[in-house]
């Protein structure tokens, strides 16, 4: 089969992501708003995250201005090249980046400087997975620096936190966890969370919950119903948007779990801003939509 | 409260300024965020001064004498005639610059720091001593805030440490952001933190 070059729709896919906010999310951030004291700081920090949405979309700009690294999940079928894949994204991220859709972001550790086009050693950061389906999807998130800054890692026993490795631990470190981050991830925010694998393995899972939609819960009754009691107890803290003090904190708690050695029992918790740029694309019959 | 600030600032108009109170900003800013923040520091400020009398330093001087830097690292655009151009331009995490700001405050007699977040003790000590405020921008309104950026006046540095890191000279007008640590030693962040503290406390107790 001839693969095809989807180098423009790869644009279009980050195009959407930096500057049209998932409606799960805007709706969240909605209620959240009418939730909140009339006149408090927390509201209007809300109003003015929801006419930012508006118009981030009207004009299409980003909706912040940190568009982050582009982590790139592609799912393919049999016989396609992910070398050309990951050319046409290259291509596709420097030619956003020119056009303003995303900021240069990557900095070499070493010198300091800016690429300049968003080209980097793993950058943009690429998860290749053949798949059985017999059409390509690709799932992009723009995960910002602010809140990556607050992302936590646990080993547990944890004795400060009291935290056992059982799901009562894993419920302390993950609270600990949403209060260091105060409004630093720019609240309100989603928390990832993964139950063990070793610490690579663990970030990268509790990221990959983001693209989870708001309102799904886990398949396994115990960590749907964690992550309903973390939900609602971390709006408890009272974080509030922005850190202003409030009633919404999190839009929502995701948890999965992966295998761990006998010696290890790490909770990794992700922290994604309210500005959750999500996006997937779907080619099908050589068709392209988005999602 | 809703106070309006031109730039530059009275003491004054910053006494005035409590925890939680409104602001518009209007007239011209300089972003400023890690390695802006570490070359004034190494340049300009700590001694053995070797201050070479740059354009940059010179320029620095004057608009931050009763001036504000904001924590930013834009997104920018350049037109035909290559004029510069905000396209996103939301706060970033200050509490990086916490080992640094306070001697920035001091040394330029800054009035404001605009970022998000919050930043630490050292900070809030030299808003009291030297008639400074916080401001906390919205994070990730960016495309809001580019609308209050009229003009790009001037940049530095951005060949050098790249757009996000540059210094961008700009004029804003009616730029919104909240008081979150004022003149007076209160800090929002503190009291939230402590509050939920208290609450994550009860949460996890036996």
């Amino acid at each position: 089969m001839q693969q095809p070059d989807l180098t423009d729709q790869f644009v279009e896919l980050i195009r959407l992501a930096s500057t049209d906010l998932q409606a799960d999310v805007e709706d969240s951030l909605r209620a959240a708003r009418d939730r909140e004291e009339e006149g408090s700081a927390a509201q209007g920090a809300l109003d003015t995250i929801l006419e930012n949405i508006r118009l981030a979309r009207q004009n299409s700009t980003p909706i912040c201005q940190d568009t982050g690294t582009p982590i790139f999940y592609i799912h393919y079928p049999a016989g396609w090249s992910t070398l050309k894949m990951r050319h046409q994204i290259r291509e596709a991220t420097a030619t956003a980046t020119a056009r303003s859709y995303l900021r240069p972001n990557a900095v070499d550790s070493l010198t300091g400087r800016n690429s300049g086009d968003n080209l980097g050693d793993d950058f943009p950061s690429f998860h290749f997975h053949e798949w059985e389906e017999p059409y390509l999807k690709v799932d992009l998130m723009l995960k910002g620096g602010g809140c990556e800054n607050v992302g936590a890692q646990y080993k547990l026993p944890n004795v400060t936190l009291q935290a056992g490795r059982d799901l009562e631990g894993v419920r302390r470190v993950v609270l600990d966890a949403v209060n260091q981050a105060q409004g630093l991830g720019c609240a309100p925010g989603i928390i990832g969370v993964a139950i063990g694998g070793d610490r690579g393995a663990g970030y990268t899972r509790s990221k990959e919950q983001f693209f989870r939609p708001l309102n799904d819960q886990s398949q396994v009754p115990e960590l749907a119903s964690l992550e309903e009691r973390l939900t609602q107890e971390a709006n408890q803290l009272g974080i509030g948007p922005m850190g202003f003090g409030g009633k919404t904190t999190v839009l929502g708690v995701k948890v999965d779990t992966l295998h761990r050695l006998p010696a290890s029992y790490f909770v990794s918790a992700s922290y994604m801003c309210w500005a959750d740029r999500r996006r997937t694309m779907i080619y099908r019959d050589g068709e392209v939509a988005f999602e | 409260m809703l106070h309006k600030l031109t730039v530059p600032i009275s003491a004054e108009s910053i006494a005035a300024l409590q925890v939680g109170d409104q602001v518009q900003l209007s007239g011209i800013i300089v972003t400023a965020r890690d390695a802006a923040h570490k070359l004034m520091i190494e340049t300009f400020v700590r001694p053995p001064q070797v201050v070479e009398q740059t354009e940059l330093y010179a320029r620095l001087k004057e608009l931050l004498a009763g001036g504000v830097i904001y924590h930013c690292g834009p997104v920018v655009s350049q037109d035909d005639r290559g004029r510069w151009h905000f396209v996103a331009a939301g706060p970033t995490t200050s509490i990086r610059e916490e080992p640094y700001e306070a001697e920035v405050i001091e040394h330029f007699g800054m009035r404001a720091v605009i970022g998000k977040g919050g930043m630490g003790p050292k900070t809030l000590q030299a808003c009291q001593d030297h008639r400074a405020v916080y401001l906390h921008a919205i994070g990730g309104a960016a495309s809001l805030i580019a609308h209050s950026v009229k003009e790009v006046v001037d940049v530095y540095q951005k060949d050098e440490l790249g757009v996000p890191e540059a210094f961008w000279v700009i004029r804003v007008e009616d730029f919104p952001a909240v008081v979150t640590m004022d003149s007076h030693g209160r800090s929002l962040h503190a009291e939230v933190k402590e509050r939920s503290t208290e609450v994550l406390q009860t949460l996890i107790a036996h």
